[in-house]
């Protein structure tokens, strides 16, 4: 138990170089993104006048090291600056939309995994048959549809033609109240207000775009699981299980299936930060308030301080998820744990 | 407002309706249909609730539009392409109930309503107006511009003679300073809330006006989701004009077209607003749903030729352009017909019609003529610049006057500019050799998009244009009125040199297109932005 915690706490040490670096090169790339943010900022009928005085107002005529410090300053103490985009907190910006970004995409590799995963197993268990090769087309649709294009798809029929789906309009629909925030997961915030009418509407909205994602995530998922159990099962250590007269369920869930998930975390690990960062078709095309529109809206404009927050806080992300992989490599794994 | 709290929300809403928890169950879309509620969907996002702030985008300017009121406002009439348009020749009176222009015209009067009430209850007083026209005209930015466009440049020139008086000094009679009252500029705040929310560094309650408007306007916010949704409430005290048909509008924002489209098809919104010329040619032929395309009053979509550029000096290579360019297969692809066009007019000006179409067509042995007779006969290599924020109508424009420029010897490459470049390459430094650009004026005159568009060194000449004519003429037209003797004669020869010169290549006339699908009453405004107070339920 000791080690382990002296191995988090390593894992957290290492963070701290990685953080400050992120700090460093999120300041100087956005400062050489193309652009001039006082002037977008002015508006169309601004003057020279007007400009320069929302570059001072922005700081922006100052010196590279001295905005630099002045931004650590404001680091430090918590404090992110204003996106000019949205006119809000830069905070709570990421407040408001990394949970959005969060539950849509954990309810979307839940989803895929619960898929994924015993497909890649059945699969892996009859090469060769029915069951793979219907594995191979699904897997092959899902990682070549664009998930803007799968996306729109789903809303034609399941909205526009069935008309079973709820109107694409982000996390609730009209008729609904945000529910008060607590952890800004709409599911579980609803679920601790015990407004069982908000969940369900939450659910609803949350179906669409999370099938979508999951139909792009499917693939290198259950790709890896098929691998995975395939290079498991024919191991030294499984015909030794078999030779041994083990049963076919503890030789295929107890030995082989514990190490094939192995390289399946670490897939989900990679899956999920790309996914995180990458669903800005997905945001756009279900009007989901999530993270990486707002990234994607900040850099058009060049807006500085959203920018840098957003790289902050998918730097953090990215520490702890591994972290968490590291801690479950271990939970897995008999030889890390031991160790 | 994004902290309202939800149970106080729901008090709020559920209390003009009678029923305290009825707007939030099951039976909206009925009441929706029955009137009280309108849903709208839109493309873009709404960055303050503020517009004099840094930063504020064009979309929150519908806040200052709905929100707050004006001392004055424009009138209504039909507009081209159906619905209704403003009508910039009438103004009309909002919150003041009359007003007086001195003979020499540099003293304006007006009298403010004296039953007009801030949301708080307390009256509309002269020093409300004085306190938001001081700040309009100090906060600096596209605010202060704005204001300096009628005239209105500093403090000293408002009084608050008495409550209901108020008195504006001009430093010289303008016919756009009554005008420039209606835009949504110099909008009136409830100052002694305001002031009970000023700091030291923020004399002007810049932070607390963002997220809380203060205003006597037809709505008030209800809440503020930013990247979300607003709600507008009702204020059934207002007494700027016709109480609003709807209680509350609810204003989404959709990023995706396809999705938005999908909306106003099925009915589960009630209007779809900016809507891209695609779909509102494809959606015009639908029964259900109410296509509305209006050209945007003072705005031309250009081809700049830069002076800058030596080959553009020629007037003879400018011509070869504007006869080179295949008009209307642009119009049909890039703007699906929607707008108007700009080109194949009377080659005599007879009036003082503005937008005017071109006496230019597409006629290549015309082009050819003019290459020919020009110092470049052998042609020449140029890179034509668009901007990636207007790629949607730039770059199908673009791609077809590459290929016909190629046939009179002009090999354009097609640059493509991010939108945050865009405006410091194209505006301010004005370097871009040949570019597409569209300025639009607010006020409705043609003196008043040459004072912005042909005046060197004004920011939207963003082709460098110098002409000693233009400025005398445009210097001595931009405040006299429009019926004044000089007026009709110097806006005449205006065009004639601008048509002669080419320092803009008009194009076509933009359209903002609106759906709607169970509503009606839509009016369009010059600033672009929804006005949802004139609006109606559709009786089904």
């Amino acid at each position: 138990m000791n080690a382990r915690l002296k191995m988090i706490l390593g894992r957290v040490a290492q963070a701290i170089p990685v953080i400050a670096g992120v700090v460093v090169i999120s300041f100087l790339l956005t400062r050489a993104l193309p652009g001039d943010p006082a002037a977008y900022f002015a508006g169309p009928a601004a003057d020279e006048a007007s400009i320069a005085e929302i570059r001072e107002a922005l700081g922006l005529d100052k010196p590279l090291i001295e905005q630099f410090f002045f931004y650590l300053g404001d680091l430090s103490r918590g404090d992110l600056g204003t996106a000019l985009s949205t006119g809000q907190p830069v905070i709570a910006d990421l407040a408001g939309r990394l949970p959005a970004s969060l539950e849509l995409t954990l309810f979307a590799l839940t989803l895929s995994c619960a898929i994924a995963i015993p497909l890649g197993v059945l699969a892996a268990t009859r090469p060769g048959t029915w069951i793979d090769h219907l594995f191979r087309v699904l897997v092959t649709a899902g990682v070549s549809m664009p998930t803007f294009f799968t996306g729109i798809v789903l809303i034609y029929v399941f909205y526009y033609l069935l008309g079973i789906a709820p109107s694409p309009l982000g996390r609730l629909d009209f008729l609904f109240l945000s529910p008060p925030h607590v952890t800004g997961f709409y599911l579980i915030d609803a679920a601790i207000d015990r407004d069982f009418e908000t969940w369900l509407g939450a659910l609803k909205q949350l179906i669409l775009p999370a099938a979508t994602l999951a139909l792009f995530t499917l693939a290198p998922i259950a790709r890896m699981t098929r691998a995975a159990m395939l290079q498991a099962l024919s191991s030294d250590f499984i015909r030794t299980a078999r030779a041994a007269g083990l049963g076919r369920r503890k030789v295929l869930y107890g030995y082989a299936f514990r190490n094939a998930l192995l390289p399946v975390i670490t897939t989900l690990g990679m899956v999920f930060s790309f996914t995180l960062g990458a669903n800005v078709l997905v945001e756009k095309v279900f009007a989901w308030p999530g993270i990486g529109s707002y990234a994607v809206e900040a850099l058009v404009v060049s807006d500085y301080a959203a920018v840098q927050g957003f790289v902050l806080a998918m730097a953090l992300l990215f520490v702890l998820l591994n972290l968490i992989i590291d801690i479950a490599y271990a939970l897995i794994d008999p030889r890390i744990g031991l160790n | 407002m994004s902290q309202t709290s939800r149970r106080s929300f729901l008090k709020l809403t559920g209390g003009t309706l009678g029923a305290a928890m009825l707007p939030f169950l099951k039976a909206i879309p009925a009441q929706a249909a029955a009137g009280e509620t309108l849903v709208v969907v839109s493309g873009q996002t709404i960055n303050s609730l503020d517009l004099h702030r840094t930063g504020t985008n064009r979309a929150s300017y519908q806040v200052a539009v709905n929100c707050y009121d004006r001392l004055v406002s424009f009138g209504t009439k039909p507009a081209p392409g159906g619905g209704l348009s403003y009508d910039y020749s009438v103004i009309e009176p909002e919150l003041a109930e009359s007003w007086t222009i001195s003979d020499d015209g540099l003293i304006m009067t007006f009298k403010i309503k004296p039953d007009a009430t801030f949301w708080d209850g307390r009256k509309v007083t002269a020093a409300d107006v004085k306190w938001s026209f001081d700040r309009a005209v100090s906060v600096g930015g596209f605010p202060s511009v704005q204001m300096k466009a009628g005239g209105l440049l500093r403090p000293e020139q408002f009084e608050a003679v008495d409550d209901e008086t108020f008195v504006i000094y001009l430093d010289r009679p303008s016919k756009l300073t009554l005008p420039d009252l209606a835009v949504p500029v110099p909008f009136i705040i409830n100052a002694e809330v305001a002031k009970a929310n000023v700091t030291e560094d923020d004399p002007w309650a810049m932070e607390y006006l963002h997220t809380t408007p203060a205003g006597s306007g037809a709505y008030k916010i209800a809440r503020w989701d930013q990247g979300q949704q607003l709600v507008y409430e009702r204020n059934d005290a207002w007494v700027g004009g016709p109480l609003p048909a709807y209680e509350r509008v609810i204003l989404r924002e959709v990023p995706s077209p396809a999705t938005r489209r999908a909306l106003i098809e099925k009915g589960d919104v009630q209007m779809s607003f900016n809507i891209p010329n695609k779909d509102a040619s494809e959606l015009d032929g639908m029964a259900d749903v109410d296509v509305y395309s209006t050209p945007i009053d003072n705005c031309i979509n250009c081809l700049n030729p830069n002076f800058n550029f030596e080959p553009f000096q020629d007037a003879n290579v400018r011509k070869a352009l504007a006869y080179a360019i295949p008009y209307e297969a642009i119009f049909q692809t890039a703007a699906y017909g929607r707008g108007a066009p700009m080109w194949g007019g009377e080659a005599e000006i007879t009036d003082t019609a503005w937008p005017r179409k071109s006496p230019y067509m597409t006629d290549m042995a015309k082009a050819k003529e003019h290459m020919a007779a020009s110092g470049y006969a052998t042609g020449f290599e140029v890179p034509l610049s668009i901007s990636l924020g207007l790629a949607d109508w730039m770059e199908p424009t673009a791609l077809l006057l590459q290929e016909s420029f190629a046939e009179i010897g002009i090999k354009a490459e097609i640059e493509k500019i991010p939108g945050a470049n865009w405006r410091t390459a194209a505006l301010v430094e004005k370097r871009l050799p040949l570019h597409l650009e569209n300025f639009g004026g607010w006020l409705n005159t043609p003196d008043y998009y040459f004072f912005w568009a042909y005046k060197h060194g004004h920011l939207f000449n963003s082709s460098n244009y110098l002409n000693e004519e233009i400025e005398k003429l445009v210097d001595d037209t931009l405040h006299i009125p429009m019926d004044d003797p000089a007026y009709a004669p110097n806006v005449k020869r205006m065009f004639e040199i601008a048509f002669e010169d080419l320092p803009r290549i008009p194009l076509w006339q933009p359209a903002l297109n609106v759906a709607m699908n169970g509503a009606s009453g839509y009016e369009f405004w010059f600033h672009r932005q929804l006005d949802i107070r004139p609006l109606v339920p559709t009786s089904s």
